[in-house]
């Protein structure tokens, strides 16, 4: 049977991908969301795998509070999206400056 | 036998899809790779025993998230090739941080030792099936996490429709006070004409 190791590499690896797409597309809030999502994907592995090893349903309520804020997170990051996209045009990180951060 | 094979092919997909999300030229490629990935993760939770939660992975994911995701890539008319300008430039750093992150955190799986278990909700054998255990626990023990999730979700609703509404000015909708504020005797008189002297409008 497959191991607990295989799960936590592959999320491992998931969530790594999810890191470096914030790293590359560091202009593009749309891919960001996405691998955004991807990180959450990730974690929810990790917590159904870890679930199954212990023999816990714990892990499984936890998967699914995290999915959850990952859907909320979703709906609202893509309403700001539309909402800066309304006032400047484009969705370039590097326009929201009008705080001057 | 089965499992072993699913898994792999499973685990395989995601990992490629995953890839193909961050690399795609064309964010609708990307967002239809994603769901791709939510797909095969959920094969992945479905081979250990997770069918609820791979179900609702299946359902909110690619049902409402990617969806969202798909009708806003494709209301916005934004230049994605402009986007996609610091990219390569950034491509060296990005892959050495990614390496190193992922070999510290491969490294911290297999130097782990699980701890004993402290919740002990265990999993019920297999008569009871996967989210009739899970619907039991959470409407009694996580029941205010529960309600929670829920006010959550409902504060996001809000929040999204309230962020996204504007008020156009070329629409003409009815003015509902003024419509409530009218009485009957406003509205109509009753009179008593003579035999052929007929209405004064």
């Amino acid at each position: 049977m497959i191991g607990l190791g295989a799960y936590l590499t592959v999320a491992a690896i998931v969530f790594t991908i999810g890191v470096l797409g914030i790293f590359l597309n560091r202009r593009n809030v749309i891919l960001m969301l996405m691998a955004i999502e991807l990180i959450l994907l990730a974690v929810n592995i990790n917590l159904v795998a870890f679930s199954a090893y212990l023999g816990d349903l714990t892990g499984q309520v936890l998967a699914m509070f995290v999915l959850t804020v990952a859907a909320a997170e979703a709906a609202i990051g893509l309403a700001i999206l539309v909402i800066f996209f309304r006032r400047r045009g484009t969705i370039a990180v590097d326009a929201a400056d009008r705080m001057r951060g | 036998m089965i499992a072993l094979l699913a898994f792999y092919l499973f685990a395989t997909l995601t990992i490629a899809s995953a890839i193909a999300v961050i690399f795609a030229r064309n964010p609708v490629h990307s967002v239809l790779w994603l769901i791709l990935a939510f797909f095969n993760a959920a094969g992945l939770m479905l081979l250990v025993g997770a069918e609820f939660i791979a179900m609702l992975l299946v359902i909110v994911y690619v049902g409402a998230v990617a969806v969202l995701f798909l009708f806003v890539v494709m209301m916005l008319d934004i230049d994605f090739a402009q986007l996609r300008s610091g990219f390569s430039r950034n491509l060296p750093f990005g892959l050495i941080i990614a390496l190193v992150l992922l070999g510290e955190i491969v490294v911290a799986v297999f130097a782990h030792k699980a701890g004993p278990m402290m919740a002990g909700h265990a999993i019920p054998d297999a008569q009871v099936p996967n989210i009739v255990a899970l619907g039991t626990l959470l409407y009694s023990r996580y029941l205010f996490a529960f309600e929670l999730a829920g006010l959550i979700l409902l504060v996001a609703m809000i929040g999204a429709i309230v962020l996204t509404h504007r008020r156009r000015g070329d629409t003409r909708t009815p003015r509902a006070s003024r419509q409530l504020r009218r009485r009957p005797d406003d509205a109509l008189k009753l009179t008593d004409p003579g035999v052929g002297e007929g209405m004064k409008l």
